[in-house]
Order: C-alpha cells, then structure tokens, then sequence
C-alpha cells in the first residue's frame, strides 16, 4: 500500500527542460525527501507525481498501476501546500471533509476520519472555525488533517513549513515526524532546506537541475556524498572547497567540512587570519582566510574566543578530507 | 497619519485640491438636480440658485411620472444593464480565467485579441451591426441591446480580470483538483470569491457607459416598446420647444438607479482598487 515508482521521468515547458530524465523507487512506508536549490524542478517532480503536471514522457506508477492518465483526486494520494490552500469560504471541518464528499463518502465515515484526524492534531476546538479565524501554525496542522482524511496511499508535502516562522517549524516538523510513525504511510516531501530534509527523511533524493545527483539516507549523504554538489549541499555550515593545485594534490578539489577541522594558535597545517566570528555558544563558526586554502569556515564546538586579525593555524581532519576530480564526482 | 508626517500647509493644499476638484466634479449635476425642483421661470431667471419658496415647483416630476410610459423606460434601461451587467462579468471572468490558469498555444495572443476592443470603439461597426440586428431579427429588442453591450463590455473587463485572476494562488486551485473538485466548481466556489473586489471594479466600469447610453437604443431600439430613460428623456427635447423640467426630473430620477448599484459596488470597489497596493 503506497509504493511509487517514477521511470525516466522527463518535462520540458517549451525549450526549456526542466526534469531531464528522473528514476526514483519508492517502498511501502519511507519518507522520502527531495531536497535541492529553487529551481532544481523538485516541486514539478512533486506535481508530476500528483497529476497537477503532466509529464513529457516516463511513467509513475503508483501501487503497481501506472496513473500517468489518472486524474489527482482518483491517485490516492494526498498534498500539504506551502501557503495551506485551506478553502476560505468552509470551516476547518469542511475544509477537511471536502474531499471525502467529492468521493461519495457516507456522512458518518467522513465525521468518524475528522473526528480521529482532529484529535491527532489536536484541533478539535477550532472545528467549526474558517481558515481566517485561525494562526498560522493552525492553518498547517489543518491542511494537513485534510491529507489524513483521505487514508492517501501517498502524502504529499510541497515546503509546508516554509511560511511558518521558526519556533513554529521545529514543532511542526516534529509533528509531521510522529504523523509518519502513527501511519506509516509513505510520505514524499520537498524542501529546500536541507535540516528538514536531514531530520525527517529515511530517504533524501537530492536534486540538480532536473537530475537526481545522489539518493541515500541522511548520514550516507553526509558521511559519503557521491560528488562535489551533494558534499557542499548537505551540512551547515557548507563544506570548505580547495583548489587541489594550491595545496599541490592531484585531485582538482578538497572538500573538508568546518566541523572536520581543527584550529591552534601555533602551528598547524593552514595558516590564516580569522576575518570574523560567530559566537553561538554551544558552537563557534570562524571563517578565516588562509594564505594556501583562501576563505574557509572552521565550526568549533563550545566557545571559542578569536579576535578578527588573530592569526590561527587550521588542519583538516585527514580520515574527513573528500577528494574531488575534474568530473565534480568523488575520488575513491 | 501619524503626526511625524502630516505638516499643516500640506494637510491644508492637499484638502483645498480634493475639494476643488469634488465642486467642479459635481457642480453639473448639483445644478441639474437644483434646476428639477424649479419652475420654469425659475430656471431662466435665476438657473445658480437653489429653489426659493417662489420657484419650487414639481412640474417636471409630476409631468415626468403623469407620461405614464416612463415607468416603463425605466424597466428597460434597468433590464438592459443588469442583464449585460451579469454577461459581460461572467464571461469576462470565464475568458480571464482560462487565459490566467490554462497553458495553452496563442494564449497571450488571444489574451491580446480579446483585450483589443478597449482600442477600437464598438460604434464604428455601428451600421455593421445594424444589418446584423436587422438580418436576424432583433431591430427593437433589449435583446440586441443587451448583446451589444456585453461585446462592448467584455474586453475590458477580460483585461482587468485575468491580471487578478493570475494572482490568485495556484496552491488553492491544485487543492481544490486533488479534492476532486470540477474545474467549474474550482472557479465558481474558489476562485471567483477571491477576486469578487475586482469584480466590482469592473461591474462599475461597465454600468455607467450602458446606463448612459443613448447610440445604441436610438439605433437598435427606438420603439416605444423597448425606449430606455436616456432616450426616453429625448421626448421633451423638441425641435421648437423643450420641456426643460421634464427634461431635468428625468435625468436627476435616472442618476438613482447608478447610484444605488454604486453604493453597493463601491465598497468592493476601493478594496478592488487598493488591493495589490497594500499586502
């Protein structure tokens, strides 16, 4: 119940192509996110699969059954938008029910799903309310009662945390994490944020104008990036780059994240000039500017006191060093 | 306005250019309606002055109203309008709302056909559509005059629309369709609240040219039938004499009508017009 499979997935609109071939399997039960800089085409991959968007050529199948012709409400699936989409003219109630009435639902199995989807997300006072009365984070947690109602095959997530401010989007990302483990339903969820994507996912396709550059679980992608995108993509701060002529390596880049060097004021490996400080406390980002490296980012754990114009020594962890040719693509 | 920015002088040249501008906006009509209460003395002697004891007269009205057919004009102009009224925004709103939603070969080029008629006067196709009104039967039908108009009607109201229809978000639509809902249903229930302010904009825009009307009822419907109130008022317009009471008590009773729609309108109207500035 609720595998998807995408076979060379590709759309253009017009000269423009913007999914350039996509293959992805999806098993019963994963949270897979897609993640990737705008204008990567996760969003169109995400309504390709909804049916909002058709594609140019490929296929989705969805539970064994190709629905490349299936209109989005006979898919079996669900969406949570960015910006709600609640119907303002309907209550919460309706808002959620809306769905289930369009397919014919008896009264009393509609009132039974609200009433079991109302309660999971504790929203239950504010069932008779409409859209305008409600907050934010509110307005979230109904849209996203509206997709549990359905008992969708597959939800669908387009950034729905992107309009919420950031306290709001710890919880809500904790929410959907538990709405995962209560259902176990597969669920697809596109950010641009690669925190989210690192937190929820059992499953991160990272995407680069319109092709897939790496799928794998969170740490894989973190401990083992295939190439130079995916490297610099995941982690925050992002990881230093290198131009491999400069420190006298064959390989054309190294990568080495700021978490993976370490800073002494004597002597070490690269010598530099801290530029600026970030104090965060319960870690310290220095960039400093090294005479061989050029600018990279150090992250320190607990405080660290550095003067801008003090002079540091930075070495890179050397089991941590990634190694990249010409081709971007990792060296083994 | 906080008292940071407001200056006196300003406040002071900025409300005595507003008020300027409303005298002269209201002055012609102010004298019409002063001049409809007079007698017909009144009216030449004195045609500034509002009505004194002397020259109050309601002959206008009661001539007006004793011509028992004016009723009945009446009826016609406030047909005609409503009913192009509800065309003209419906199909706008349809035609605007493909235009904004539907990806499609020619789009932006029939965005600009359709838009085209805010150029080009409908009337310079006045004899044209004449011999159509004539080949298929409708000379001196509201019928025709209510097609006209919505011809005449509809490109702008086209134009303004599909620039709201396009900001209205695309999310609430694709949810509507993962819900199940029609493409009908998404634009009646969903999208057409949604740009109700808009709607306005346009309803006022399309009122007045239509009530104001005299071409097209002179042309196509001059038969006593189907005479609307700006035609009907030409009745006391004569070659030799002019029964300038009756004249203007029919013009200040025809302004009513606009009015009242106006005030319904108007609320919609400055939420049409602001929005988009503000949020």
């Amino acid at each position: 119940m609720g595998a998807l499979n995408i076979e060379n997935v590709k759309k253009a609109f017009g000269q423009v192509e913007v999914l350039k071939g996509i293959n992805l399997e999806v098993t019963d039960g994963e949270f897979v996110v897609f993640v990737g800089p705008s204008g990567c085409g996760k969003s169109t991959l995400l309504r390709v699969i909804a049916g909002l968007e058709d594609s140019t050529s490929g296929r989705v199948v969805i539970d064994g059954a190709d629905v490349s012709a299936t209109p989005p409400a006979k898919r079996g699936i669900a969406m949570v938008f960015q910006t709600y989409a609640l119907y303002p003219h309907l209550t919460v109630k309706n808002n959620m029910g809306l769905g289930l009435k369009q397919a014919g639902t008896p009264a009393a199995e509609i009132d039974r799903r609200i009433g079991i989807a109302s309660s999971m997300l504790s929203l239950e006072p504010y069932l008779a309310r409409r859209p305008a009365e409600l907050s934010g984070g509110q307005r979230q947690r109904v849209a996203i009662g509206r997709a549990v109602v359905r008992e969708p095959k597959l939800f669908l997530f387009d950034e729905p945390l992107s309009n919420l401010d950031a306290a709001l989007r710890v919880n809500t990302r904790l929410e959907i994490a538990q709405l995962h483990r209560r259902l176990k339903a597969t669920m697809i969820y596109v950010t641009h944020d690669q925190v989210e994507a690192m937190t929820l996912a059992d499953k991160i396709v990272v995407l680069n104008a319109g092709k897939i550059e790496q799928i794998g679980g969170p740490m894989e992608l973190y401990n083992a990036p295939a190439n130079e995108f995916v490297a610099g993509f995941i982690g925050s701060p992002k990881m230093n780059f290198v131009d491999g002529a400069r420190l006298g390596e064959t390989a054309k880049t190294i990568g080495v994240r700021p978490e993976h060097l370490t800073v002494d004021a004597k002597s070490g490996a690269w010598k530099g000039t801290v530029v600026h400080a970030e104090h965060l406390g319960a870690d310290t980002n220095l960039y400093l500017d090294c005479e061989k490296a050029g600018l990279i980012t150090v992250r320190i754990f607990g405080v660290y006191n550095a003067e801008p114009g003090a002079t540091l020594y930075a070495t890179p962890d050397p089991a941590k060093t990634y190694r990249f040719g010409a081709d971007g693509k990792v060296l083994k | 306005m906080s008292t940071a920015t407001r200056s006196l002088p300003r406040t002071i040249g900025a409300h005595a250019v507003l008020l300027t501008y409303t005298v002269i906006a209201l002055f012609p009509v102010i004298i019409v309606i002063m001049n409809s209460f007079k007698s017909r003395a009144g009216i030449f002697g004195a045609p500034l002055t509002p009505p004194t004891p002397k020259t109050f007269d309601l002959i206008g009205y009661t001539t007006v109203i004793g011509q028992g057919d004016f009723i009945h004009y009446f009826q016609n102009s406030l047909v005609v309008t409503v009913a192009s009224l509800f065309f003209v925004l419906l199909f706008g709103a349809m035609a605007a709302f493909a235009l904004s939603e539907y990806r499609f070969r020619g789009n932006s080029l029939m965005g600009l056909y359709l838009a085209l008629g805010i150029m080009i006067p409908i009337r310079l196709g006045t004899v044209a559509i004449l011999q159509l009104m004539v080949a298929s039967g409708l000379v001196n039908t509201l019928t025709a005059l209510i097609l006209v108009y919505t011809a005449q009607g509809l490109p702008l109201a086209v134009f303004i629309l599909s620039e709201f229809m396009k900001q209205v978000s695309d999310d609430l639509k694709n949810a509507g369709r993962i819900d199940g809902l029609s493409e009908y249903t998404i634009f009646f229930r969903l999208v057409l609240p949604l740009v109700r302010p808009s709607m306005a904009t346009v309803a006022v825009f399309t009122m007045i040219p239509i009530w104001n009307d005299l071409w097209f009822p002179l042309i196509l419907a001059p038969s006593e039938e189907t005479k609307t109130v700006t035609l009907g008022a030409q009745l006391f317009l004569g070659q030799f004499v002019t029964n300038w009471n009756a004249i203007l008590a029919a013009l200040s009773l025809a302004i009513m009508p606009v009015l009242i729609l106006y005030v319904i309108f108007s609320r919609q109207l400055i939420r049409g017009i602001t929005s988009g500035a503000v949020k």
